[in-house]
């Protein structure tokens, strides 16, 4: 029998607390699930910094990869039969599905950013570079790692396979939603998948839901809509990553400074010198990163010893919520107050934006923009999902953007002791008005 | 402060009105491939590159008063239309940020229809194919758009000038 048809002689079952089961029964599925590329997803959290704000959201990216797998499993399932789905396709879904975030790295919204590096490139690097994974995929035919990556890329010619694996309505987004929600223990972000899987279609070159399953998906938008206030966008969260990405920056000018660093940043070097490779990037994880900061307490200098404290024991910054248009004319005063008070607000005054956060909304757009949810009418006529329904146009037209500004409280009640003149200028321009 | 909007409203002050979300999705990614520093992610979607950064980036900046959207209602869609204000002005004069002289290339992009910008943003997304691979990538992930051999044609002098 050939790989791509093999089966397990029994089905395996991950017990899952979304799903309940994710059921394997291919071997190669079984196979990837063993590379070590996708073992270390185990040390990658699914939500980054969010566990300081969630206690429960320490779950990784190997759950959430199993989730998405098991969710176009049964896609597929429901579609075996129907006009436009090829059968033949199915172990690519799946396989796509699975190794969708293979290229995540630790912490990776921060680290991506200081870095500048991309974890979908990584992700392409990882299932056509010299790995297992790859070897893997081109058992079941030569070329078939390469149809992975371009689904997983988007560039794949089949637009209704890419479909399933990312579009506004997607596998990826209905386990994240969920296995969040349920992680962080919030309320929000439920919705009837079941009934969504029921109603979903296959059509020539998308998936799209069937008009009379609009109340199901008008439910998915909410969730979605809410889990981003609630969860993605939390405040407490956006400082951790303010720090986090503040402890990058300065181990990076460190290093190019030529700090003597008591622990050296080994693993980080070749990132700093731009020539990392593909062996680099997976010897990262959490587990090493939190090594580092952990160690860095005790570093001679005050700012990388400092960020690495608040990380770790979770001292994090205060915010106010923070209007660039009317601070326009204090912005330069307060940067100098900071400086008079001997803190450095390239590492202690931050503006957080919400586009520097990774996640997205529903939007209808507008025609060429982005692909939005269709639903399929009676009439076999597609209609935008927010033309049809006033719940999703109510959520699309809303304001969804703040900025907040971080500073370090603790840092300027210090301070107070011995300036309380310019600290309470500081904060007169951080609220308008008021005292520490 | 918000160095990366300051870079899209620099943009603007230069080109004036863009008409289109995808016409200025594509023209930012264009500009970046081509080396001017603008810092949005960008993915492949059904449409090409796209960033939802940049989207995001952009209602950030309409939320604040420094960038103005209209919205036009077409007979299946809708179209926008954007452009600075005089408040965004002001706050470019005061945070003004260190980029190269990119107005020649913004403008020469700017006199070209989306669906051709589309064309030389999909090329761009796969520049480190070989020429001819190129061109049969383009046509196998966007083989309705029917692109011709002169618009290809087109395209490449285009992304040759752009890069000189």
């Amino acid at each position: 029998m050939a790989y791509k048809d093999e089966k397990l002689h029994e089905v395996k079952v991950f017990k899952d607390p979304v799903h309940r089961y994710v059921h394997v029964r291919d071997r190669v599925i079984w196979d990837l699930i063993g590379t070590p590329e996708f073992q270390r997803l185990r040390r990658i959290k699914q939500l980054g910094t969010t566990y300081l704000t969630f206690h429960g959201a320490e779950h990784s990216r190997f759950n959430h990869s199993l989730g998405v797998y098991e969710i176009v499993r049964r896609i597929i399932n429901n579609f075996k039969d129907r006009e436009h789905w090829n059968e033949k396709n199915r172990l690519l879904c799946l396989c796509a599905a699975l190794l969708h975030d293979l290229g995540h790295g630790p912490f990776s919204h921060s680290f991506e950013k200081v870095f500048k590096l991309d974890h979908e490139y990584y992700t392409q690097q990882i299932i056509l570079g010299d790995t297992e994974s790859n070897r893997i995929l081109e058992k079941v035919y030569p070329g078939f790692a390469q149809e992975v990556a371009d689904v997983i890329n988007k560039t794949h010619s089949n637009k209704l396979v890419v479909s399933l694996i990312s579009s506004q309505i997607d596998a990826d987004r209905m386990d994240y939603l969920q296995r969040d929600s349920y992680f962080t223990g919030v309320s929000y972000g439920h919705f009837d998948m079941e009934r969504i899987l029921r109603v979903m279609r296959p059509i020539e070159d998308q998936v799209v839901i069937k008009s009379t399953g609009m109340h199901a998906v008008e439910d998915y938008i909410m969730s979605r809509y809410q889990m981003y206030w609630q969860v993605y966008f939390h405040p407490v969260t956006r400082s951790a990553e303010v720090i986090l990405t503040k402890i990058f920056d300065r181990v990076k000018f460190l290093y190019e400074s030529g700090y003597h660093f008591k622990l050296k940043p080994t693993h980080f070097i070749s990132f700093f010198n731009k020539e990392e490779n593909l062996q680099d990037y997976l010897n990262l994880d959490e587990a090493v990163v939190h090594y580092y900061f952990q160690m860095w307490q005790h570093e001679e200098d005050k700012i990388l010893s400092d960020l690495c404290e608040r990380f770790i024991n979770r001292r994090l910054f205060k915010y106010v919520e923070f209007d660039p248009n009317k601070m326009m004319n204090s912005w330069v005063t307060l940067t100098q107050l900071f400086k008079d008070m001997n803190i450095d607000p390239e590492y202690y005054l931050v503006v957080d934006s919400s586009s520097d956060l990774p996640y997205d909304f529903y939007r209808p757009g507008e025609e060429g923009e982005r692909l939005p949810i269709h639903l399929l009418m009676p009439n076999g006529e597609l209609r935008e999902l927010s033309r049809e329904s006033e719940v999703v146009e109510a959520i699309s037209g809303k304001k969804r953007t703040d900025h907040k500004l971080y500073y370090p409280l603790d840092r300027l009640e210090q301070a107070k002791k011995k300036d309380k003149k310019t600290v309470q200028q500081i904060m007169r321009i951080l609220h308008g008005q008021g005292d520490v | 402060m918000l160095t990366n909007h300051t870079k899209i409203m620099h943009f603007f002050s230069i080109v004036g009105e863009v008409t289109g979300r995808k016409k200025l999705q594509k023209m930012i990614y264009i500009l970046q491939a081509c080396g001017v520093p603008f810092e949005e992610k960008y993915n492949f979607h059904f449409y090409g590159p796209y960033s939802e950064e940049l989207s995001l980036r952009i209602e950030e900046l309409c939320n604040l008063g420094f960038i103005e959207e209209e919205k036009e209602e077409k007979s299946n869609y809708f179209q926008y239309h954007y452009q600075i204000t005089e408040q965004g002005t002001q706050f470019l004069k005061q945070f003004q940020t260190d980029m190269p002289d990119f107005s020649s290339q913004a403008h020469l992009l700017l006199n070209k229809s989306s669906r051709f910008l589309e064309l030389v943003a999909t090329m761009l997304f796969f520049k480190d194919l070989p020429k001819e691979e190129v061109e049969k990538k383009v046509h196998h992930v966007k083989p309705k758009q029917n692109y011709s051999p002169d618009e290809f044609k087109e395209a490449w002098e285009l992304i040759h000038t752009l890069k000189q």
